[in-house]
């Protein structure tokens, strides 16, 4: 066996790497980074489509009346509505489920935490496969969710992306919401395969002498995700298979006709709903640590409150749901208990953005593309932390619960946090990925765009929330005029970054084609994935990397 | 995996295998909780009245205090209900621990038989533990004939218990609120009272 291995990697130098055929490689594939380039590819397309959505919703909202949907309504201002209810539906699901969720977890987490771990890939690597090809069939599903009739003159479902019933159940009576619930099926088992695999591989494929307290923190984040996934998707799946059921087969679990009751539906939704926001930000949290550890040229600062950081927020985040219901008539011990718990997860989330600076202190900071962008992302989470620290008191939320304050917030943490720490892993694991480096001024020219056209949208938007402006509405009165032109020209602004970003890679593959050393970014980058060639060889660590001789360290 | 012989191999496949199935059992014991959560839930808001539920009793109050609260009646139907139904009085004033008789309206306005059945709550939700109903036509299911009206009894009285909890201090108003739905399954057994 040892012959045979050593034969492999003798073979690899020569360039001789095993690569299947196309057909095999990309649709049967078992490998763990040509899986994470499907995956990340998916999710590229998926921001596109999600992204779009918002320009049209944006471009709407411009000026108030209802005058730009009507394009593509035949002037039926009512059909317009509709359409304005299915964008925003289908664009939170599109950028949860099918950008940031494929983005941090199938496609870096894919990439990266086999190699990082030292392992030569996922525990599972065929059902690695199941779960991109669950996750691809589940995006055709929403894709003809999108074009099926949801009620009679409409197509699609718009209920926005919570699916509450009765809206989601007596409401939209056509095919539509079907095939939305058996899309998020689809994608839910894609997830809680992923999160079993990941599990699985970092358990039990670590190499020799890598304990879990030596372990790079995206390692960390995305074990902690993958336990957040587990215990929370399986409750959606049993929510919407509950609304599934109330739809077809005549139960009544949501329906009040007959006994039910549709609150119970809120709390099974956000009991999943609450971690899964943070599904989608501890990747992040990951990515940012190695960035901004690489980029001072230091070893993270607390690395051990950094990883237990993530557990508590895990942790405490499932026992903080109801704060997003706190107007359905909570009781005020229930409302308390609920914000004080809230503001606990403060806490883990504050040592996380003080340990980030506390790594920069005194560091020999370098202000490469992927540090801005980390730079970018702790400055807007923790804008996006303070308003979250405002409206988890139940006496103010009753006032801003679904107003644009609660947009601007969420917006602030996810759209701005979330992707900006998928930019930040794109920029630094760029060059291991596809061997080839980015032209560095279009990187950080796509930055700055970006960074000032994002808060152009949402900035202003905490200031309509406050003034009273209810989220979810195709129209406004003409007091929110102002706000809502400036965020516009915001959406404006980071197109022109997207624009920027298409450009930056169109040159790095075809036209600067300057080829990537295994380490670009010097001394600062310490786990794993550095110490192979850029990109990595199809097979890896034929010859395991071990951390049990001496006092070597993983991080 | 220099060192990796097939034995280890093995292991290694055995301990993923294992590791993978505890975890799909955690998958599943989430799936059998969710549903869990049905009943649960339910019994948890009879139980404690949160979310409005009012309670029964067998007896009228042992005690009655000097507190009074008012009591104001609401009766909505449901889109596919063919009824008339409202209270037949605005509101009531009575002592914590009197018993009150309030009257609600039904009329059928088709020309079938319909059954109905109704919901109810009281606002705000944290009095429903101290709202206390003797006898109700909740209780069951009511059929009108076409083109019946009836006056439909409650029987209620405000717990005494409510002077000990502080968090009901504020509360002078209590509204009891009914929502009747269809009832379409005319052969059905009388549901369990307390549906939310």
């Amino acid at each position: 066996m040892a012959h045979a291995h050593q034969e492999h990697a003798h073979a690899g130098e020569h360039g001789h790497d095993h690569k299947p055929p196309f057909f095999v490689r990309w649709f049967y594939s078992t490998n763990h980074k040509d899986i994470g380039t499907l995956y990340l590819i998916f999710a590229i397309l998926a921001g596109i489509i999600g992204g779009a959505m918002s320009g049209l919703m944006r471009m709407e909202l411009a000026e108030p009346g209802v005058t730009f949907l009507t394009q593509f309504s035949g002037g039926d201002p009512i059909a317009a509505a509709n359409f304005y209810n299915v964008l925003i539906t289908y664009h939170g699901l599109i950028m949860i489920f099918f950008m940031v969720m494929p983005a941090m977890i199938g496609g870096f987490g894919n990439w990266f935490v086999p190699i990082m771990i030292g392992a030569p890939d996922m525990a599972f690597p065929r059902m690695n496969n199941i779960s991109f090809w669950l996750y691809a069939a589940s995006g055709v599903l929403l894709t003809l969710s999108l074009f099926a009739a949801g009620d009679t003159g409409q197509l699609g479902f718009g209920g926005g992306w919570v699916l509450y019933p009765p809206l989601s159940v007596r409401g939209s009576p056509g095919p539509a919401m079907d095939l939305l619930i058996l899309s998020l099926h689809l994608a839910g088992a894609s997830s809680i395969l992923g999160a079993i695999n990941f599990i699985t591989t970092i358990f039990n494929m670590r190499a020799p002498g890598m304990t879990l307290h030596k372990m790079p923190l995206f390692a960390w984040a995305v074990l902690v995700t993958a336990f957040l996934l587990v215990l929370s998707l399986p409750v959606l799946a049993g929510a919407i298979t509950m609304l599934l059921a109330d739809r077809n087969f005549g139960t009544a679990f949501f329906d009040a006709a007959a006994g039910g009751d549709p609150i119970l539906y809120q709390h099974l939704f956000w009991f999943f709903g609450h971690p899964e926001v943070y599904i989608l930000i501890l990747p992040g949290f990951g990515i940012i640590s190695h960035v901004v550890s690489t980029f001072s040229r230091k070893p993270i600062f607390g690395y051990l409150g950094m990883a237990y950081a993530m557990v508590a927020i895990g942790f405490v985040g499932f026992i903080v749901w109801a704060h997003h219901m706190y107007t359905v008539g909570l009781s005020v011990n229930m409302k308390a208990y609920f914000v004080a718990a809230t503001m606990v997860i403060a806490v883990p989330t504050g040592i996380k953005i003080f340990s980030w600076i506390a790594t920069m202190w005194g560091g020999s900071i370098v202000f490469k593309t992927p540090m801005l962008w980390a730079i970018g992302f702790i400055f807007l989470f923790t804008v996006g932390g303070v308003t979250g620290v405002v409206l988890a008191n139940a006496g103010i939320d009753h006032y801003l619960h679904d107003t644009y304050y609660v947009v601007a917030h969420f917006h602030y943490v996810l759209s701005l946090g979330a992707v900006f720490a998928i930019f930040a892993g794109w920029y630094y694991w760029f060059a291991k990925m596809t061997g080839k480096m980015y032209r560095e001024w279009l990187g950080q020219l796509h930055f700055w765009i970006m960074f000032v056209g994002v808060n152009l949208i949402f900035f202003p938007q905490h200031f309509l929330g406050l003034q009273g402006m209810p989220r979810r509405y195709i129209d406004y009165p003409e007091a929110f005029a102002t706000w809502n032109e400036v965020s516009t020209w915001g959406y404006y602004v980071t197109v022109l970054g997207v624009a920027v970003f298409a450009v930056a890679m169109f040159d790095a593959f075809f036209v600067y084609r300057r080829k990537a050393e295994a380490n670009p970014w010097g001394e600062g980058a310490t786990t794993l994935e550095w110490t192979l060639p850029s990109p990595p060889p199809f097979h890896q660590f034929n010859e395991l990397p071990r951390f049990d001789r001496g006092d070597a360290k993983a991080f | 995996m220099t060192d990796a012989g097939p034995t280890d191999r093995k292991q290694i496949v055995k301990t993923n295998r294992r590791t993978a199935l505890v975890v799909a059992g955690v998958v599943a014991a989430m799936v059998g909780l969710s549903f869990a959560a049905v009943p649960a839930y339910r019994a948890f808001c009879q139980v404690t009245g949160w979310g409005g539920t009012t309670q029964r009793a067998d007896a009228a109050a042992d005690a009655i205090l000097e507190r009074a609260v008012t009591i104001r009646f609401d009766g909505t139907t449901g889109a596919d209900l063919p009824w008339r139904f409202r209270p037949e009085q605005i509101s009531q004033t009575l002592k914590v621990g009197e018993s009150g008789l309030a009257f609600y309206e039904a009329e059928n306005l088709s020309d079938r038989p319909v059954t109905g059945r109704a919901t109810y709550n009281v606002s705000p939700a944290k009095a429903g533990l101290y709202f206390k109903k003797i006898d109700c036509f909740c209780f069951t299911e009511q059929r009108l004939a076409p083109g019946e009206k009836v006056s439909m009894p409650v029987t209620y009285f405000i717990d005494p218990a409510i002077a000990r909890d502080r968090n009901l201090d504020d509360v002078q108003t209590i509204t009891l609120s009914y929502t009747f739905f269809r009832w379409d399954d005319e052969d059905a057994p009388p549901a369990e009272s307390g549906a939310e």
